[in-house]
């Protein structure tokens, strides 16, 4: 073990330099916003935590699936307006939850947002055309042919058996006297509004002609519509366009939705129960709907058909055999066992694939969070500053060290709190506040577990200069297991755990590497070059080294010595 | 301070010595007393678990203008529950229900806004399902069981097996206590204790490998000699790393206590002070435990290995040994137990063996200029 004379301490020094440079020019580069994003419970706001869980019990919830109902849920919430409101997962597996976090937003709001089931509806079709925007009324012909093409869109097992006599298009549609020409659209304040109107007026048509269904922004669900009024929309693949009437039930009258495989059936259908009122609008719809033509007939009512739609989006788009009154109907098609499922899913559930039950909702006030806050930068301060005045009389001019390495420490925690805001969008909790100033204690403590082996180097009789280097060599050892096991812990807990704790863990493991970057970058090479000064040299008693002090200089065959000597016999034994 | 730091050297030196690992019995005891009232409380008086764990909804209403019985009116009328309403001294009334849907919830805070004058905005809502608390629960726990795996095998590597043994049975000691003190003490047990406790088993663990290194260090090769048993040599240690660890636990303290201040000033209870609570006991117990407790214990699982045992027979010999030939030395060590202090006594036979090469190549030249002085 010779002495590593020969580290350059003021190659680390620069190197350090090079990082915080490049973080601050990271940080507050011009034109980006260099602030630390907070967490809900230090600026207010509402946080909702749901547990995903699987709709046919004994499976498990898939990645497919929640990151659809990821989706799902983020288009609603971002249809709050509200900046930086954020929908994520945390945890994998069964264990996985979605966190909804809308900062200054009240939990009511929020709550019904994410527990609503996508507004589900059931509507008369007026009219199916080609996706493309298409003014042409030519093209509608080919624009049903493409339609009904679609098994999945427009799934119907048989033709219509009993088409009744009654050949009149639809009152409303056919007779519509535009009472309200300017279409309304809903009052929702998205981008993309979707084409509603209190009547099936040309203006209305018009813009349905011009709608470009292969745009997934208009296949796209998260746009609930108004029921009450007519409705031009998409498939959900964007493989069609629709003109749709009002809708004449609405998802809260399904009460029951499954995939069923009939005795004697030719494939998976969808069996559908509703309640009274559903029941009662389905029979007048169903009755209606079957008295009317056939497919082919452009402009009013083809196929026989009616659209689900969820959240604004065509779902499905079936025809109906024949009148249902028992308030119980079943959707043919060619489907396979997924796809019945799957419709079965929205029409129970909305679109999200998943049931999700809100385990924790914590609305935090606005004068709570910034209250939390300052008391946690507050505690933060206080704790560095009795940690800094400790250091300083125990070590003296080598507490200086310790205290400028807490400093420099501190201040890259929060430049790497604004570069991971910004590239990752973390966001700081209080949680992740209590993970920072527990990290003082620890970052001092590298400082600490050096100092005391410099001054067992002195003891042993090495010089200042030395001993800067070789107690370095034992500690950075040492330094090196102790952080690895805090960040094994850090690295476990943000894997398996949840909310909190996560955050916690996440900024515990953050500082533990910025612990061991500045005790390699800055504390270390910083003593070595104050160690190379000769008033350090001279060993005054307020270099907190002063030799005379730590009893360094002994006489040979004083008690000190004597062990010294005896322990460096054992390791010299070993070594021969 | 300064006494301090002559005690340091003392210390390090091993002329001021305590004997840890010999009366280890005593800390055994001490331990298991300790350990046994924490189980027993845990398993009598049960935790106090927070709503996060058992489900439920807290409302804090601040700068309440109605009284704690008005609000528990209100919250009793809309669950037709029991609520618990506490008054914090800084007029934040706090509402604790059953567990509640959320659309009672916002009926809760609407009817509590009303009453307490303020908007439904300032209240601070937290809602959580039943199953919930099983749920972090059972995720903390998979975590502690993930964690204590791997870090077994780090130490296993890093170390030793019986190392590794040691370090878990002192973290497993500081978890106990630590719970064992909220159950004593009915402090409610939320998730920043759980993070509490969390961080007291990394920190108990940093804690136990620093000491741990330097047992590594003076331990290195003692098998091939016959001066000092692993007892000896591990003692030695611990003497020497204690200053450095009372620094530590002061360091470490003193953010906590920062957070227990302005924890207790500003907000009452909530996250930080809850936090800062379970660190300040774990942190106590996780000294306590690196010195007292993980050493003593590695000591004698080491000195159950037949090597362990033929050093200490050797060592004892020798010690006889050079007591009959030294007679006129009137310090010859007497015990295993009294180990250091009686090594340190009998330093100036063994300083004249003087053999290790590092410390020749040393450049001795300041200590020896000085020598003459002392």
């Amino acid at each position: 073990m010779a002495p590593p004379t020969t580290s350059r301490p003021v190659r680390l020094l620069v190197a350090l330099g090079v990082i915080i440079i490049g973080l601050v020019t990271w940080a507050f580069w011009p034109g980006t916003d260099s602030s630390v994003k907070l967490g809900l419970d230090l600026q207010g706001g509402t946080q909702v935590i749901l547990q995903p869980q699987p709709v046919v019990e004994g499976t498990s919830v898939t990645e497919e699936q929640l990151e659809q109902t990821v989706t799902i849920i983020r288009q609603r919430v971002d249809g709050l307006g509200v900046a930086e409101a954020e929908v994520t997962t945390q945890g994998s597996g069964d264990g996985a939850v979605i966190v909804v976090s809308v900062p200054g937003v009240n939990q009511d709001r929020v709550v019904d947002l994410v527990q609503r089931t996508a507004l589900l509806d059931f509507r008369p079709v007026w009219g199916v055309y080609s996706p493309v925007p298409d003014q042409a009324a030519a093209a509608l012909a080919s624009a049903v042919a493409s339609a009904s093409a679609q098994d999945a869109a427009s799934p119907s097992a048989s033709p219509s058996p009993s088409p009744s006599a009654s050949a009149s298009p639809d009152p409303r549609g056919s007779a519509s006297p535009s009472p309200s020409p300017s279409p309304s659209p809903s009052a929702s304040a998205e981008a993309a509004p979707l084409i509603q109107a209190v009547d099936n007026t040309p203006e209305f048509q018009a813009q349905i002609a011009a709608l470009d269904c292969t745009l997934p922004e208009n296949y796209t669900g998260g746009r609930p519509d108004d029921p009450s009024q007519w409705l031009g929309t998409c498939e959900r693949d964007g493989a069609a366009k629709y003109n749709l009437e009002p809708a004449f039930i609405q998802g809260t009258n399904v009460t029951n939705a499954n995939a069923v495989l009939p005795q004697n059936g030719l494939g998976w259908v969808v069996s559908l129960e509703f309640d009274s009122e559903g029941a009662r609008a389905l029979s007048e719809a169903s009755t209606r709907l079957t008295g009317l033509p056939e497919c082919g007939a452009i402009g009013a009512n083809p196929c026989n058909a009616f659209a689900i739609v969820l959240d604004g989006v065509v779902v499905s788009a079936p025809r109906f055999n024949e009148p249902i009154l028992g308030g119980q109907a079943q959707i043919e098609g060619n489907f396979t066992a997924d796809e019945a499922r799957d419709l079965a899913n929205v029409l129970k559930y909305g679109a999200l694939p998943v049931t999700l039950e809100p385990v924790d909702i914590t609305t935090v006030s606005a004068t709570v969070g910034s209250e939390q806050l300052r008391a946690g930068v507050i505690a933060g301060l206080l704790g560095l500053l009795l940690v800094c005045i400790y250091l300083v009389l125990y070590y003296r001019a080598l507490g200086f060290v310790a205290v400028f390495s807490l400093v420099i420490a501190a201040g890259i925690t929060y430049l790497t709190f604004v570069v991971l805001s910004k590239s990752i969008g973390l966001t700081l909790t209080l949680a992740g506040v209590a993970g920072a100033i527990v990290a003082i204690g620890i970052t001092a403590d590298s400082f600490i577990v050096y100092f005391e082996r410099i001054r067992d180097e002195i003891r042993e009789g090495r010089s200042l200069r030395v001993a800067c280097d070789t107690g370095w060599i034992r500690a950075r050892r040492t330094l090196l297991a102790a952080d690895f096991v805090s960040l094994l812990a850090a690295v476990v807990l943000y894997l398996l755990s949840v909310g909190s704790v996560r955050g916690f863990a996440f900024v515990l493991g953050l500082t533990t590497i910025i612990d061991v970057l500045v005790a390699f970058l800055f504390s270390h090479p910083l003593t070595v070059l104050i160690g190379r000064t000769s008033w350090m040299q001279r060993g005054s008693k307020w270099t907190g080294l002063d030799p005379d002090r730590l009893g360094g200089h002994t006489l040979v065959g004083s008690p000190t010595t004597a062990t010294a000597t005896r322990r460096r016999r054992a390791t010299s034994e070993e070594s021969s | 301070m300064s006494g301090l730091r002559g005690l340091g050297h003392r210390l390090y030196a091993g002329e001021v010595s305590y004997d840890y690992i010999g009366r280890r019995k005593t800390w055994y005891i001490l331990s298991g007393i300790i350990l046994l009232v924490a189980i027993a409380a845990v398993l009598i008086r049960g935790l106090n678990f927070g709503i996060e764990f058992r489900g439920g909804a807290e409302f804090s209403v601040p700068n309440a203008t109605c009284s704690v019985e008005q609000a528990r009116g209100v919250a009793d009328d809309l669950t037709g529950a029991q609520s618990i309403v506490t008054e914090t001294a800084s007029g934040t009334v706090r509402v604790q229900t059953e567990a509640v849907t959320p659309a009672q919830s916002v009926e809760i805070s609407r009817a509590l806004a009303d009453t307490c004058g303020v908007s439904t905005d300032d209240i601070t809502v937290q809602v959580v399902g039943p199953t919930w608390g099983a749920e972090i629960s059972k995720k903390a726990l998979q975590g502690l069981i993930v964690f204590i795996i791997l870090v077994a095998i780090f130490l296993s590597i890093y170390f030793e097996w019986r190392m590794a043994a040691a370090a878990l049975v002192a973290l497993v000691h500081d978890l106990v206590i630590t719970i064992g003190i909220y159950a004593l003490t009915g402090l409610q047990v939320t998730p920043a204790t759980v993070i509490g406790l969390l961080t007291i088993l990394g920190y108990s663990l940093y804690d136990t490998v620093v000491v741990f290194d330097k047992v590594k260090e003076n331990t290195r090769g003692i098998a091939g000699q016959s001066v000092m048993t692993y007892g000896e040599a591990a003692n030695l240690a611990v003497n020497q790393t204690i200053v450095r660890s009372i620094n530590t636990s002061i360091v470490a303290l003193l953010p906590v206590l920062a957070i227990i201040i302005v924890g207790a000033g500003f907000l009452g209870a909530g996250t930080l002070l809850d936090l800062a609570v379970a660190l300040a006991i774990g942190m106590a117990a996780g000294t306590y435990s690196s010195i007292f407790i993980a050493t003593t214990f590695l000591v004698q699982l080491k000195e159950r290995q037949p090597e362990m045992k033929s050093l200490a027979s050797r060592v004892h010999a020798r010690r006889k040994q050079s007591k009959a030939a030294a007679q006129s030395a009137a310090t010859g060590p007497a015990s295993a137990d009294a180990g250091v202090e009686a090594a340190s006594a009998a330093g100036p036979t063994a300083a004249v063996r003087r053999s290790d090469p590092s410390v020749r190549q040393q450049p001795r030249k300041q200590p020896r200029s000085r020598r003459g002085k002392n």
